[in-house]
């Protein structure tokens, strides 16, 4: 493809929308690399729609640029910009067959002879044989194949997908993951890819931006924000974490290691995994994520290693989910501590009532600012933000 | 109550009939069907068939008319109200053009433009209607006065030079002229335009607009190829609410226009209240719903909207 030599990153450079007195996105840097698969993550409301149509050219930014390579496109309207997006409903047109819906574009151009190219673009969707159709005749998994071939056709510098496969059931969207991704890597165009569900978010992008109430929270691969949020939002948006209230014993111990303790548990966490410079005799939420712990009966306390964080607590609640065993743990840090343990061998003595202690390694362990709320990004509070949010 | 809950084990034999539905339940459908049945059988189809029966009649009102199968008065009334057919088509047809030219932007503007104010423009579209139809085109015959603000004020600009020359009106006067009875039937059926225009705009999804738009459509482009097309079911109800009781009726032409000017409906009217030969209003009633009638499927056809969704 052309497009692999010309274009160039997407540059949001201050980029802000405000209606009225609520403010849908603050001023925000953004800058996506050719090529790249990039996910905009966050929960409704959170303004990654808004920075998305932003860039389509279909909303006016109240502040800031948006540059595509070296040019600026900030006042450039929609259909004038080399990008192309894919609707949340498709918005394929009615009265249109499949094989119009997708020659739109290119007719738009000027170019007469499309039947080679839609031809072509129907086959890689696998929807040739489906050309004459109506976009009503076809199912949700079809229609929003024609969407994405309807975009991709224009071979754009960048497209947009605007929370493609939320119409879908949950089977199809995992296939319709995997068949974007495919699609992506043969065709090398930039994908920005606006979400809510984390885990597409994480299957299919190379760089992913969580996004809370109009900011960006933060910017990585996905296995980096997981493993090292460096927010709570980002800590419990992105899987789930066990937060505990700690106060600071001593920075800079044995190798570069903090040392806290909660409720009388001594724990132990590098330095390099705080996203705050902890102070001694200050407050750090230390943080580990649920699959890094490992259980044992109290009684086997004897077996743990040396050098490894340890809590005690008693089982209040199992549940048997097939590759897993999730428990939640009443301990004296945390009073709903949660721990999934593989189902390698099953321990018969981890039923609820029981006395168990856990244990991690400490390197597992990262630490947050003490000042933000715990809660932050979990799915009871997610709701009561946006309205706070609104009203402001 | 102890009769209608049955166990769950009864339930499970009653199943089959779901699918062979019981005689009783068969003949629902129709007696929902029959109260608007009847209502058409007696205010439409009688009527109809008197008519039909009327216009093959001869006679006079002192001997009393007799079905007499002379259908020779089709062809009579036709061959001598043929100028006033052809009128009454023209004018509908005019004012139908114009009422959509007039009706689209201001349906389109209330659908996808208006805000707040939609509900207020859509109240004054139908506020006409809460006055009676005699009055309001009474009411033009003032506005059209000769020597009127109006006409003065047309006549200053050298609109009325222009249209007396194409023959719309004669010297400074607008009343009694064509340009009148058409400004008259625009005036008068532009709501049953601007509605069903209003209906299928908004119900069409401003996401294809914006879809349009980000596949390198100019917005009059968007319009030409999603808006317009869309919007067809609304522009075939609209031109055929107006057109087809504009080339029936009679009450512009008669307060607004002149001998020169009258339709079919006038005819009618005229041959019914006042000439009292029934069989020829009768014939000339059945040749316009004829003519509306071919003239309407062929235009349904051409339009194609059952290929709209």
């Amino acid at each position: 493809m052309t497009d692999k030599t010309e274009g160039g990153d997407v540059r949001l450079a201050g980029i802000s929308k405000h209606y009225g007195t609520f403010t849908a996105v603050h001023p925000l840097d953004l800058t996506i690399p050719q090529g790249s698969f990039f996910a905009l993550l966050g929960a409704s409301g959170c303004g990654k729609t808004t920075t998305l149509r932003m860039i389509a050219g279909l909303e006016e930014p109240s502040t800031g640029t948006v540059g595509l390579g070296d040019r600026d496109v900030t006042h450039l309207p929609p259909y004038k910009r080399p990008v192309n997006t894919v609707f949340q409903s498709y918005a394929l047109f009615p009265h249109m067959d499949i094989y119009e819906n997708v020659a739109f574009g290119l007719r738009r151009r000027g170019i007469t002879s499309v039947k080679k190219q839609v031809d072509e673009m129907l086959e890689l969707v696998q929807l040739g044989q489906f050309a004459r159709r109506k976009p009503h005749q076809l199912s949700g998994g079809q229609q929003q194949r024609v969407a994405v071939a309807r975009a991709l056709i224009n071979h754009p510098q960048v497209l947009l997908l605007d929370e493609p496969l939320g119409a879908l059931d949950l089977k199809l969207r995992r296939q319709m993951q995997l068949e974007l991704k495919r699609i992506q890597t043969e065709v090398g165009i930039t994908f920005v890819h606006v979400t809510h569900d984390q885990e597409e978010a994480m299957t299919m992008a190379d760089t992913v931006a969580v996004m809370n109430a109009g900011r960006v929270e933060q910017l990585g691969a996905p296995a980096e924000l997981y493993e090292n949020p460096r927010t709570t939002f980002v800590a419990n948006f992105l899987g789930t974490s066990n937060l505990i209230q700690a106060s600071v014993e001593s920075v800079g111990g044995a190798g570069g290691d903090v040392d806290v303790s909660a409720s009388g548990a001594k724990l132990r966490l590098p330095v390099a995994r705080c996203s705050t410079t902890p102070r001694a005799g200050g407050q750090l939420l230390v943080g580990v994520r649920p699959e890094k712990i490992s259980v044992v009966p109290a009684d086997e306390e004897h077996t743990i290693g040396a050098g490894r964080n340890k809590v005690t607590g008693r089982i209040v609640d199992s549940s048997f989910i097939g590759v897993s065993t999730q428990y939640v743990v009443d301990s004296a840090v945390c009073p709903e501590l949660e721990v999934y343990v593989q189902n390698i061998e099953r321990d018969g003595r981890l039923v609820p009532g029981a006395e168990v202690v856990l244990h991690w390694n400490p390197e597992h362990t990262f630490g947050l600012d003490a000042a933000q709320s715990m809660l932050a990004g979990t799915t009871a509070v997610a709701g009561a933000e946006q309205l706070v949010e609104e009203s402001a | 109550m102890s009769a209608t809950a049955a166990p769950p084990q009864a339930a499970a034999p009653a199943e089959p009939p779901a699918h062979k539905p019981s005689a009783r339940k068969r003949l629902v459908p129709y007696w929902l069907l029959l109260p608007g049945i009847l209502w058409l059988l007696v205010f439409f189809v009688l009527p109809m068939a008197y008519q039909a029966s009327t216009s093959v009649q001869t006679g006079s009102l002192e001997e009393g008319f007799q079905v007499t199968w002379h259908f020779r008065t089709y062809w009579d009334a036709l061959t001598e109200y043929y100028p006033q057919f052809l009128r009454s088509l023209l004018y509908a047809g005019t004012a139908t053009a114009l009422c959509l030219l007039l009706g689209y932007p201001l349906a389109y503007l209330i659908a996808f433009r208006a805000g707040r104010w939609r509900n207020l423009l859509l109240i004054l579209v139908i506020a006409p209607f809460f006055t009676s139809f005699l009055i309001r085109t009474l009411a033009w015959k003032t506005i059209l006065a000769d020597g009127g603000p109006v006409v003065a004020a047309l006549n200053t600009v050298g609109f009325l030079d222009v249209t007396s020359w194409l023959g719309l009106t004669e010297g400074d006067r607008v009343l009694a002229t064509p340009l009148a009875v058409v400004c008259g039937l625009t005036y008068n059926f532009l709501p049953f335009m601007i509605l069903p225009l209003y209906t299928s705009l908004e119900r069409i999804d401003t996401r294809l607009h914006e879809a349009a738009q980000d596949l390198y459509a100019r917005p009059a482009t968007v319009f030409r190829k999603v808006t317009f097309p869309l919007s067809m079911p609304g522009v075939v109800a609209g031109t055929l609410l107006t057109f087809i009781p504009a080339s029936g009726d009679y009450v512009n032409a008669e307060l607004l226009g002149s001998a020169d000017t009258r339709m079919i409906g006038n005819v009618i009217q005229s041959q019914y209240l006042r000439i009292l030969d029934y069989p020829t209003a009768a014939a000339l009633s059945f040749i316009l719903m004829a003519v509306v009638l071919v003239m309407v499927t062929i235009y349904i056809r051409r339009a194609g909207t059952e290929d709209l969704v």
